[in-house]
């Protein structure tokens, strides 16, 4: 069972990204990023192939080692075969379909990585996904009118699927540092 | 057993900073990750020495030198000086940049004496480094029997004038008798033989072979046989039958070194398939590369069984670069032919460890899991070419764009400026997890549609209400914070850009990261 981070455990049945199975991610790249980094700091190997404009710092951020994380951004045409090379090494890859995919293509990647062990993580919608997650909303808080800056962001996920997943779930994953509990305070003078 | 053979060693102190042409007596060190890894004589007389933490080294002696390490640079450098000495053997051997080996017996003969090749080796070197533009006073040369006595003997030198020490044949045991275990090179033997009260090479000596062997496994009786003045393994004294060269075509002839260099992974991988298969190591792996005008390199590399297949790629990609590269004796043509030659193979009695790759501990799992996914990254590099395959650095910047700097997977992991300088204006996390590669043109404008600009003295000119991207209809604004100026490079005139940056919160949940310059208002990224 590949791991996920705590707040969305409840939406596998499982617990976990069962090896093999076939994830569709919609509405949020930090939710995709997130699946894959509780596995890559275990010492997982990620690749992502189709994504051109993939934020390192945020999935270093997340917990992605990015020394084991590998991007082709463009695969052009070979894209299902590079995909499945993929296949052979890394234990999780997120794959972003060109426009013009065939469901059939999908379907071939599918069972191939079934059949090696892999986690399939595709952004977009992918028929026969054994569990389809969609960002219905992020929330940000810490900009005001003018002042403040972006601390904190809460991805609602809602989840749904085939089989034990079938039944509506949803879950919030938080995004960014995590808040101090006690506000910072300065001592001036000699320290009591 | 066979005894070991009378070898040569030259030894230049502290080779990376000789490269990088810094004086002995102005303090220098090189740096990996954060460590010293070498320093020079001045800078060890301030009490800074290999494993000082480069803060308090700079603590030490604020005004020191500090250079990374950079073994291309190193292997260049060294170039001249092995082109010098291949005069004087053909069978020169390269243990790593500084640091060369031949064996001495032949050549001793021919030239009349130890003493006598000791003399002109040493000339010969001194005098390569001299026309390289190089200090000459770094140069040690040690003659023993065995490369690891010579190397230690070449090492001893540095009270010495002229700087040769030759070790007696035969007395390779007694000079090794009060020389410290750390000359072993390996810290887990040596801080186990620290804690039995075991210091020197000799005591180590004392103890029987087969507890050794028992108590410290395979690497602790070569050890032991090092220290006893011996060759680390017994060479296998029959030719293996099978031809174990591997070479390899490269059509169309490869004029530049990362093309050569990419063939020469793949090269690198089914020589160690080979050797594996037969369960040989070799001591040596002879380097060949032929170019298209027939000229060749050769070139001896020190192996041992220690160098994995990315070592062995690297090696090929050092001795490419110094060749292609250099400023004498530049080939004509391109590189057509790449061949690994195994020389002295013995067998593998199951020692692999990285002696001079520098990785640290890994279980054979993890070795297992990065192996594969290597190579399943090595074939996509094959169907897409090398630079399809991609993997983020981090390092110094201000937007979430600098400071990540994308490599070609498979180059070294250096990002493009370093993450120690300091950075103003730094953006805090969370970072976005969509950045454009190109900035997109956005409009920010106040209800009115009216544009938005900043003034000189960074203020914002109205309130930002509407953010249209492309042809959008325009998204009301519900949260901002700016404008945080970036200034880069203020002081040249040319490249200085004044830029501000806004974090813009729209009522529909979408978070961007923007900046204006100049009055054109541009999308960096989005938190998605």
């Amino acid at each position: 069972m590949v791991a996920v981070p705590d707040p969305l455990r409840g939406l596998f049945p499982g617990g976990g990204i069962r090896p093999g199975s076939l994830v569709a991610v919609t509405g949020s790249t930090s939710l995709l990023l997130a699946l894959l980094s509780t596995a890559s700091a275990d010492g997982a190997w990620c690749g992502a192939v189709g994504f051109s404009s993939l934020g390192a710092l945020a999935a270093a951020e997340l917990g992605i080692g990015l020394e084991r994380f590998a991007v082709i951004d463009d695969p052009g045409s070979q894209w299902t075969t590079v995909t499945a090379a993929l296949f052979d090494g890394m234990d999780l890859v997120a794959l972003r379909p060109p426009a013009r995919a065939r469901p059939v293509d999908l379907r071939t990647l599918a069972r191939r990585a079934r059949s090696r062990a892999v986690a399939l993580l595709v952004a977009g919608n992918a028929e026969g996904a054994d569990v389809r997650l969609h960002a219905e909303r992020t929330r940000w808080e810490g900009l005001g009118a003018g002042h403040g800056r972006l601390r904190r962001g809460s991805v609602e996920v809602r989840s749904t699927g085939r089989g034990s997943a079938s039944r509506p779930r949803t879950a919030s994953l938080p995004v960014g540092p995590a808040p101090t509990t006690s506000p910072t305070t300065v001592h001036f003078g000699r320290a009591s | 057993m066979s005894s070991p053979i009378r070898t040569l060693v030259v030894h230049c102190q502290d080779w990376p900073l000789t490269a990088a042409r810094l004086q002995p007596d102005v303090p220098a060190i090189e740096v990996a990750q954060h460590q010293v890894s070498t320093a020079n004589p001045a800078a060890r007389a301030e009490g800074i020495s290999r494993g000082t933490r480069l803060r308090s080294a700079q603590q030490r002696c604020p005004d020191i030198v500090v250079i990374g390490v950079d073994p291309v640079r190193d292997a260049r450098a060294f170039e001249p000086v092995l082109t010098a000495l291949g005069l004087l053997t053909p069978a020169l051997e390269v243990v790593r940049p500084g640091v060369c080996s031949f064996a001495s017996r032949g050549a001793s003969r021919y030239h009349g004496g130890d003493q006598r090749l000791a003399e002109l080796t040493l000339s010969a070197t001194v005098e390569a480094l001299r026309v390289a533009g190089l200090p000459t006073d770094q140069v040690g040369i040690g003659i023993a029997d065995g490369p690891f006595t010579a190397e230690f003997a070449a090492c001893s030198t540095e009270l010495l004038h002229p700087p040769l020490r030759i070790v007696p044949p035969g007395g390779s045991p007694a000079f090794l008798v009060p020389v410290d275990t750390s000359v072993l090179d390996r810290p887990e033997l040596v801080d186990l033989l620290r804690r039995l009260g075991i210091h020197t090479l000799g005591a180590f000596a004392e103890l029987p072979a087969p507890q050794v062997l028992d108590r410290f496994g395979i690497d602790g009786a070569i050890a032991h046989r090092l220290a006893r003045g011996m060759d680390g393994r017994p060479l296998l004294l029959c030719r293996p039958d099978t031809d174990l060269a591997v070479q390899i075509e490269l059509d169309p002839p490869a004029e530049r070194v990362d093309i050569a260099a990419f063939s020469a992974r793949t090269l690198a991988e089914r020589f160690h398939d080979q050797l594996a298969a037969r369960a040989l190591v070799c001591t040596r792996v002879a380097i060949e590369a032929e170019t298209q005008t027939g000229e060749q390199l050769v070139r001896l590399w020190r192996h041992d069984g220690a160098l994995d297949a990315a070592a062995i790629a690297e090696r090929m990609r050092w001795q490419l670069d110094g060749w292609l590269n250099g400023t004498d004796d530049r080939p004509t043509g391109g590189v057509r032919v790449l061949r690994l030659v195994p020389d002295q193979v013995c067998l593998d009695e199951g020692v692999q460890e990285s002696l001079w790759t520098g990785s640290g501990e890994r279980s054979a799992d993890t070795r297992d899991a990065d192996d594969r996914a290597a190579r399943a990254l090595a074939r996509v590099q094959g169907l897409l070419g090398p630079e399809a395959v991609r993997t983020a650095v981090r390092g110094g910047g201000r937007s979430p764009l600098d400071r990540i700097t994308w490599i070609r997977w498979g180059d070294p992991r250096e990002p493009r400026a370093s993450a120690e300088q300091p950075w103003p204006g730094q953006l805090c996390a969370p970072s976005p997890a969509t950045v454009f590669p190109r900035p997109r043109p956005v409009r920010v404008t106040d209800a009115g549609l009216a544009p938005i600009g900043v003034t000189g003295r960074y203020l914002v000119t109205a309130t930002p209400a509407l953010l249209t991207i492309g042809s959008n209809t325009p998204e009301v604004i519900e949260g901002w914070a700016g404008p945080w100026p970036v200034e880069e490079r203020w002081w040249d005139t040319e490249n200085s850009r004044r830029r501000a940056r806004f974090q813009v919160l729209t009522v529909g949940g979408s978070a961007w990261l923007l900046s204006v310059e100049n009055g054109q208002w541009w999308a960096e990224a989005r938190y998605d």
